[in-house]
């Protein structure tokens, strides 16, 4: 503590390291604090917070500052000052800012210029089980109209199309099917070889222990044609394309493009959504086919060569097997599957926001809701089938 | 190397394939300097900016930062000159995934030793700068196209950079906010000694804050004009009067 004239001054001084930032404070008599601030005062410094200050601010203070030893500053004092500022304000401290530097100033004023957006913040805070349990409820409560809706809005695209007034391109409709269907046929060949050889596999281990091999035919080609094909393509097509139809359907909805096809006048389910569904309906079915065959060669060479059935004898049991309902049932349910990919992958492109992060859980949903609709419908058609004895 | 202009661009040809956009471009940024590079759509303005902040490799020349040629150090030393850097994209450019805080808090944390109260501190002072304050939780699908833009020059003011280079600024803002973004550009070079670099076709902006400006002509594919932009509305080139003058000389 010194005495300088009629005011006392009380100073203390806050260091960092050397050639870092200085802070003093001096009280000058009872009304005045005057705020010395040297060295560096920038973003690489570990810059000192205005908590330090606080105990020395109360009501009716009046607040100045000294920076004549200041010898660089950036956002970080910047930063510190507005900080200060708004503690002053709260505490009754009124500020003269003359003694910094004049960009400082102007910077500061500009920050205050426009004044703070007061708006609920979000709070960060953990929910609650029962919180989050009860917004995805009705949150899926929610999205059942939604999907109805969807549904009822395709359903009318595909009676325009009947009358022959949907409006769409038909060299879209073919790039989808060219998209869907030929250039499935890799994964589906791969996926679909594999599936059948476990079959075959699994067949034989069971049906060796009676005596009855030759039945890995049977086995296989039901098994294939029937349910599996239909299955394995579903779900690799509502990896494969439903993903991409939501992310294209979200990409344009981020884009405005669905809202400008709305402006024209145009239905977005017609031009958009109605080529990818017949696409799909129309392709899955014949990569079921595909699949199937592709699985009974794959029993075909795993009997011929690791189980000693002939490949004849594999061929005749396979044919002996094989009913025309078989294939009706397998190209049956492809084609419904097509159609709940295609359903799945358009309606959550549809719905989906206006940002990057939206496509992604547009596309992640779609794949998961066609799945799921596709278990679902394959366990109710095997159902009905086998009551209606198909 | 102290000496040396802070930016030079030297026989800059960029192109997509065989097709140029601009071939041989010469200029020189120094320190302080608001350097604008203007000209019409599509005579590859964005492209050239682009070469400068190391997204685009150009098809020849150079582009030297205080005397270092950027394309052709080390990866190391190309990542410590970006660093140099503040990049505002045309559209915001933000983090979709991120809140406006998060979006300005990442170059912060990534390259400084800041606690998360000054963390905090700082991104409040950055939005409030450009008059976004309190809008910290938002995220970038909450705002309107201006709001982003501006968020997105808080987020390349983040590190102080001493190259701020500014995709566009105006485009999209109310006039209001533009004149408010022109002063604050103003500022930030007179205050902090940021050199920026203003890539527009907004007159009343180019002629308010530019001190030094290319023309870019997209029917030659070159640099048609240089100095300062209210000296070349009385330019010699009919087409930069023309541009200058909004079609009135």
């Amino acid at each position: 503590m010194t005495v300088n004239g009629a005011n006392v001054v009380i100073a203390r001084t806050h260091n960092s390291n050397e050639k870092q930032w200085q802070l003093d404070t001096r009280r000058i008599g009872n009304d005045l604090l005057e705020v010395s601030c040297g060295g560096r005062w920038c973003l690489d410094q570990d810059l000192p917070a205005t908590a330090i200050i606080v105990p020395e601010l109360g009501d009716g203070l009046r607040l100045s500052f000294n920076t004549a030893q200041l010898s660089a500053w950036d956002t970080g004092f910047l930063a510190f000052l507005r900080t200060l500022f708004m503690l002053c304000e709260e505490r009754g401290v009124s500020i003269d800012q003359e003694g910094l530097p004049k960009g400082v100033r102007h910077l500061l004023a500009m920050a205050a210029a426009v004044p703070e957006q007061k708006v609920v913040k979000r709070s960060s805070a953990g929910q609650s089980l029962a919180f989050q349990v009860g917004t995805a409820t009705v949150a899926l409560f929610r999205s059942a109209p939604e999907m109805l809706h969807f549904l009822g809005e395709i359903t009318l695209s595909f009676g325009r199309l009947i009358r022959g007034q949907a409006q769409f391109r038909l060299s879209d409709l073919w790039w989808e099917i060219e998209e869907v269907g030929p250039r499935a046929l890799g994964i589906v060949s791969v996926i679909s070889f594999l599936v059948g050889l476990i079959l075959a596999y699994l067949g034989a281990d069971q049906l060796r222990m009676v005596g009855a091999q030759i039945f890995i035919a049977d086995l296989v080609a039901i098994g294939m044609v029937r349910e599996v094909g239909a299955l394995m393509t579903g779900i690799i097509i509502a990896g494969r394309t439903g993903a991409a139809f939501a992310a294209q359907l979200g990409t344009m909805q981020v884009n405005e493009e669905i809202d400008a096809f709305k402006t024209l006048g145009i239905s977005p389910v017609d031009f958009l959504v109605l080529p990818r569904m017949l696409a799909l309906m129309l392709m899955v079915p014949l990569l079921t086919l595909y699949a199937g065959f592709v699985g009974m060669l794959a029993g075909l060479l795993v009997s011929a060569t690791i189980f000693d059935i002939g490949m004849f004898e594999y061929y005749t049991e396979t044919v002996r097997a094989l009913e025309l309902k078989h294939f009706l049932v397998g190209l049956s349910k492809g084609s419904v599957y097509g159609a709940m990919v295609a359903y799945a992958g358009c309606l959550r492109g549809m719905q989906c926001g206006r940002s990057a992060e939206s496509v992604g859980e547009a596309a992640t949903s779609a794949v998961v809701t066609g799945i799921l609709l596709i278990t679902i419908v394959a366990s109710l058609m095997t159902i009905i089938f086998y009551r209606l004895g198909i | 190397m102290s000496d040396a202009p802070h930016i030079e661009v030297r026989d800059l040809t960029m192109a997509y394939g065989d097709f140029v956009i601009q071939r041989d471009l010469n200029f020189v940024v120094n320190k302080g300097d608001i350097f604008v590079i203007m000209g019409g759509s599509g005579c590859g303005k964005t492209t050239v900016m682009r070469a400068l902040i190391g997204l685009q490799r150009p098809a020849k020349g150079a582009v030297f930062y205080g005397g270092e040629d950027f394309w052709n150090v080390a990866l190391e030393e190309q990542e410590r000159l970006k660093r140099r850097l503040g990049i505002m994209f045309q559209g915001g450019a933000l983090w979709s995934s991120m809140t406006l805080g998060e979006n300005i808090a990442l170059p912060l944390k990534e390259y400084t030793a800041l606690s998360p109260r000054q963390l905090d501190e700082i991104v409040s002072f950055k939005l409030a700068l450009v008059g976004l304050a309190g809008f910290e939780d938002f995220y970038p699908s909450e705002l309107s196209g201006g709001m982003k833009k501006r968020a997105g020059l808080a987020r390349a003011m983040a590190l102080d950079p001493d190259i701020l280079v500014i995709d566009e600024p105006s485009s999209g803002l109310d006039p209001p906010t533009a004149r408010r973004l022109d002063d604050l550009i103003l500022e930030l070079r007179d205050s902090l000694e940021t050199t920026i670099v203003v890539i527009s076709h907004d007159l009343a902006s180019i002629l308010a804050i530019g001190s030094n400006s290319i023309f870019l002509d997209a029917e030659t594919h070159t640099m048609i004009n240089t100095g300062k932009p209210k000296e070349a509305v009385a330019s010699g080139d009919a087409k930069v009067r023309h541009f200058l003058t909004r079609g009135a000389a």
